[in-house]
């Protein structure tokens, strides 16, 4: 086991430190975060619906889009000039790549939607400051389960003519249950409820990401080996 | 010790290997020469582990840690430097945490590349990135060398280094697989030599005395033969 995540914590910190050096992927998904956050803020109509009605759906969907573009970068890394062939020439368990990528992508997205969320608050005036642990919390569950997914996928489609398309496709339907409890659970915070009310889709989004999680690890070596 | 039995794959209904058989003991060096399309770089693959034969087993001494490999790619991360590189490997190959900078500067002034260290991968040129995918190649210190027209960009100086290098290792009981096309020079360091054609070895045999110049002209008759 040590072995596995000593492994899998130098490919996330390799994966890391590149994207520290090169920002694109980072610049280029919060610039896209910033543009949906502006899309949605002007494309509704803010005397016809309340704007706590709509903010739950906002912000999840902007994460997951984000997510979603955050993650179609995690295997073109390895990519150039075919490093992936040399993780798999490496006698490491292919799970370590697994969640060294998952590391990386959680670290990556994580720091989006941190950087997007005071964003989502100034474009669209919602209060978080009395629910910020709990909505952090919950923002971290969904965004484990839509990452352990979405990094599967990522590799499964990373040899494929159109990787970037296919990636949403594949995901999008995995991805729909996590994303309605995430907006349920939102909204019962933004709107003042009690945070017991939300224990229920809370303890549904661990177990989705308990679940998914060892299933993407175990599936994942058939995935990258021919 | 290497060992290959009785290897078949097919590319659609081309045989690219074709019931190659052979075995390599520990100090030899085989150099695989063949037309393009001979299947080489497929034979190297599956010794590799990369490609699954559709029949047929290959059996190295210590797995895949024993191997080195170099390809048609480089296998390294641009933004990283030329030594982040090489630790980046040495840590997947489990190399010990004092050893891997040792062996990385020892590497990289055997190949004249000591001043590129801290040079990110991007800014080198091929000769260099080729110097830097030895060194990758040898960072862990394998004991099977699969090379796959390992020359390619070298310049004169480079490739006399890297020849001698290899002529090091299979005095050290390494075990050396190479595949080219040029037999000037390939037949210098072989101990055997084999030519390949439509996925078969037409001849593999010791190089005994021959020198290039005999080599060329078998290959021309053991290529025009079939």
């Amino acid at each position: 086991m040590s072995d596995l995540l000593r492994h899998a914590w130098v490919i996330a910190r390799k994966d890391l430190v590149i994207e520290l050096r090169s920002r694109t992927a980072f610049v280029s998904t919060l610039v896209f975060t910033v543009l949906v956050l502006i899309v949605f803020n002007f494309g509704r109509d803010p005397t016809a619906t309340a704007v706590l009605d709509l903010a739950p759906g906002i912000l999840c969907v902007t994460y997951t889009f984000a997510a979603m573009l955050a993650l179609n970068r995690a295997f073109q890394l390895e990519l150039e000039n075919q490093a992936l062939e040399g993780l798999l020439l490496t006698p490491i368990s292919r799970r370590s790549i697994y969640i060294g990528k998952l590391i990386a992508n959680l670290a990556f997205v994580g720091l989006v939607e941190a950087v997007g969320l005071p964003l989502f608050v100034v474009f669209f005036n919602v209060p978080v400051g009395h629910v910020l642990p709990a909505l952090a919390g919950l923002i971290a569950l969904s965004t484990v389960g839509f990452v352990a997914v979405g990094t599967l996928f990522s590799a499964m489609v990373i040899r494929t003519r159109f990787a970037e398309l296919m990636l949403p496709v594949l995901q999008l339907p995995f991805s729909i249950p996590p994303l309605v409890l995430a907006v349920l659970a939102t909204a019962k915070l933004f709107t003042g409820r009690p945070l017991e009310e939300s224990l229920g889709y809370l303890k549904l989004l661990a177990a989705y990401d308990i679940v998914f999680i060892g299933l993407s690890t175990l599936l994942f070596p058939a995935t990258v080996d021919e | 010790m290497l060992r290959a039995e009785a290897l078949r794959h097919a590319f659609g209904p081309v045989w690219a290997l074709d019931g190659i058989t052979f075995s390599l003991q520990p100090g030899r060096t085989l150099v695989i020469f063949g037309p393009n399309g001979a299947g080489k770089t497929t034979l190297l693959k599956t010794l590799a582990g990369l490609i699954r034969p559709a029949s047929g087993a290959v059996q190295i001494d210590g797995g895949r840690r024993a191997i080195g490999w170099i390809g048609h790619q480089t296998h390294l991360y641009n933004h990283l430097t030329v030594r982040e590189n090489l630790l980046f490997w040495a840590s997947l190959y489990d190399v010990p945490a004092g050893e891997r900078e040792r062996r990385a500067d020892r590497l990289l002034a055997q190949l004249g590349l000591a001043d590129r260290a801290h040079q990110p991968v991007l800014v080198l040129s091929r000769g260099l990135a080729q110097r830097a995918t030895i060194a990758r190649a040898l960072v862990h210190e394998p004991t099977v060398l699969l090379l796959d027209e390992p020359f390619t960009g070298l310049d004169l100086a480079a490739a006399g280094d890297f020849r001698r290098l290899l002529a090091e290792y299979a005095a050290a009981g390494r075990s050396v697989v190479i595949a080219t096309h040029n037999v000037e020079e390939g037949a210098e360091l072989a101990s055997e030599v084999a030519f390949q054609v439509r996925g078969k070895f037409v001849e593999h045999a010791a190089r005994g005395r021959r020198g290039a110049a005999e080599i060329a002209e078998a290959y021309r008759r053991a290529v025009g033969h079939v």
